[in-house]
């Protein structure tokens, strides 16, 4: 059963109906003892840093999330799920975010329109990567961001595209995994990751 | 990189799809979820729903349309009509909508923007601008980059000035401008330029333009010289006049990047 944690923000429901439709068995929960078993854990999310932090920490989930995850529980944050593995963000200044992931999470550059709300490419660094099966550099993906994490290591990343730098756009930290885009939003290539992901919490 | 997204407009009223739509061999045409589908396979990059059922007692029919799209078609949805609370915008977020388009009520109520981008993010919120431009006494228009708001589905005259509008919606929290030319709308003549160009030069957030395509190139113009970020339409896609891949290739061809 994968657990796609309900920290009461808006639209966590897309995650969910994707998994769903790929006949993956899993909920949207915020039960503890479903997350302590789950085979793997998803974060959604849309929203600010400072305030998706505050939910997850009024949730009381997170000891149980950081937990799973130190356990090699494989895990994929999404979009903000994604941002608040790292340490802090740019968006909400004093804020300490999950810090699994070294790094911060910064604004994307001036010059660009902001938010990036479009469908954009991908360059895939590491063609290898068990999230990519079936997905080639170029594949379209659709962002919806206004900040991107810098992780200190840049080993970990695997994806990036381009708008106006390069954005970092999936990382692999051994168990944890984490999206800017959202795969629950990007057609065929979205639920191939999502599917990916599947399989390899089984 | 900017890629500029073709997105079909379906008006359900009711729960059915109005304006008769001839394109594709659906069995059932007027199911919204069937029609998102097809246009999914056609290569949509966002769709939206606009609700346009009158009786506030059926309003609710909306959200099982959304649910069953949501639950088959996995690009972006945004629903509008009938949206005047922030516990409206959860349930049809709820429900799988990604966006709220929210029109007469933002004008109704502007701090309803900010409520709503301040419980799901500014990127659930659009704000439509229905924008007209003024005439004068003998039925000319007064001022080519002036144009006023409408609301009630273009019914009423507001005063409002669109271009100030527009930055106050972008202000007050919106993630994203829908903007409908009146005068062009049904035309056929394509977008209205200098409006597009206008509220792009003002506001930093994506904008979508509205009203009056006819053909591949005026998909073309809106993009390049409208500098929109989104190209709707509503007719031309339905009626097959011309279909979404076309309208892609055309601009792929004239080095606009899209999703292929």
């Amino acid at each position: 059963m994968l657990a796609v944690i309900d920290y009461k923000i808006g639209n966590l429901q897309s995650a969910q109906k994707a998994f769903e439709f790929l006949g993956a068995k899993s909920c949207l929960t915020s039960d503890i003892q479903v997350i302590e078993r789950a085979s793997g854990i998803v974060l959604p999310g849309v929203g600010a840093f400072g305030k998706c932090m505050d939910s997850l920490e009024q949730s009381g989930l997170i000891p149980h999330i950081l937990k799973q995850i130190a356990r090699g529980v494989p895990f994929l944050g999404i979009c903000i799920g994604f941002q608040l593995l790292f340490e802090s963000s740019e968006e909400s200044p004093g804020k300490a975010g999950l810090g699994v992931i070294d790094g911060k999470v910064v604004k994307l550059p001036a010059g660009e329109k902001c938010p990036q709300m479009q469908w954009n490419r991908l360059s895939v660094l590491d063609p290898t990567n068990r999230l990519f099966t079936g997905i080639d550099t170029g594949s379209w993906m659709y962002f919806v961001h206004s900040y991107f994490p810098k992780p200190t290591k840049q080993e970990c990343v695997i994806a990036t595209c381009d708008y106006g730098t390069t954005v970092v756009s999936a990382v692999d930290c051994n168990n944890v995994f984490g999206v800017q885009f959202h795969p629950e939003k990007s057609g065929q290539n979205g639920l191939r990751l999502l599917s990916n992901f599947v399989d390899l919490c089984e | 990189m900017r890629t500029i997204r073709i997105i079909p407009c379906l008006d359900v009223d009711e729960g059915r799809v109005v304006k008769g739509v001839r394109f594709l061999d659906l069995v059932d045409a007027g199911d919204p979820s069937k029609l998102a589908r097809a246009y999914d396979e056609e290569g949509a990059d966002e769709l939206v729903f606009l609700d346009i059922t009158a009786s506030s007692g059926n309003r609710e029919i909306i959200l099982d349309v959304v649910e069953r799209t949501a639950s088959q078609v996995f690009i972006p949805l945004t629903v509008g009509g009938g949206i005047r609370t922030v516990e409206d915008a959860r349930k049809i977020l709820r429900n799988g909508a990604d966006k709220v388009a929210i029109n007469s009520q933002a004008v109704a109520r502007p701090a309803l923007i900010s409520e709503i981008a301040g419980e799901f993010g500014s990127q659930c919120v659009v704000v439509a601008i229905d924008a007209k431009h003024v005439l004068n006494g003998s039925g000319d228009i007064s001022d080519q980059n002036s144009w006023e708001v409408y609301v009630k589905g273009g019914r009423v005259p507001t005063a409002i000035d669109v271009l100030k509008w527009a930055t106050e919606c972008q202000e007050r929290g919106a993630g994203e401008l829908l903007i409908t030319s009146m005068d062009r709308d049904g035309t056929k003549a394509g977008y209205d330029i200098d409006l597009m160009r206008e509220i792009s030069s003002l506001v930093t957030v994506p904008i979508i333009a509205s009203g009056g395509v006819g053909e591949p190139e005026d998909f073309l113009i809106g993009a390049r010289e409208g500098k929109a970020d989104g190209l709707l339409a509503a007719s031309v896609f339905h009626f097959g006049e011309c279909s979404i891949s076309q309208v892609k290739k055309y601009l792929l061809d004239n080095e606009i990047m899209v999703r292929l």
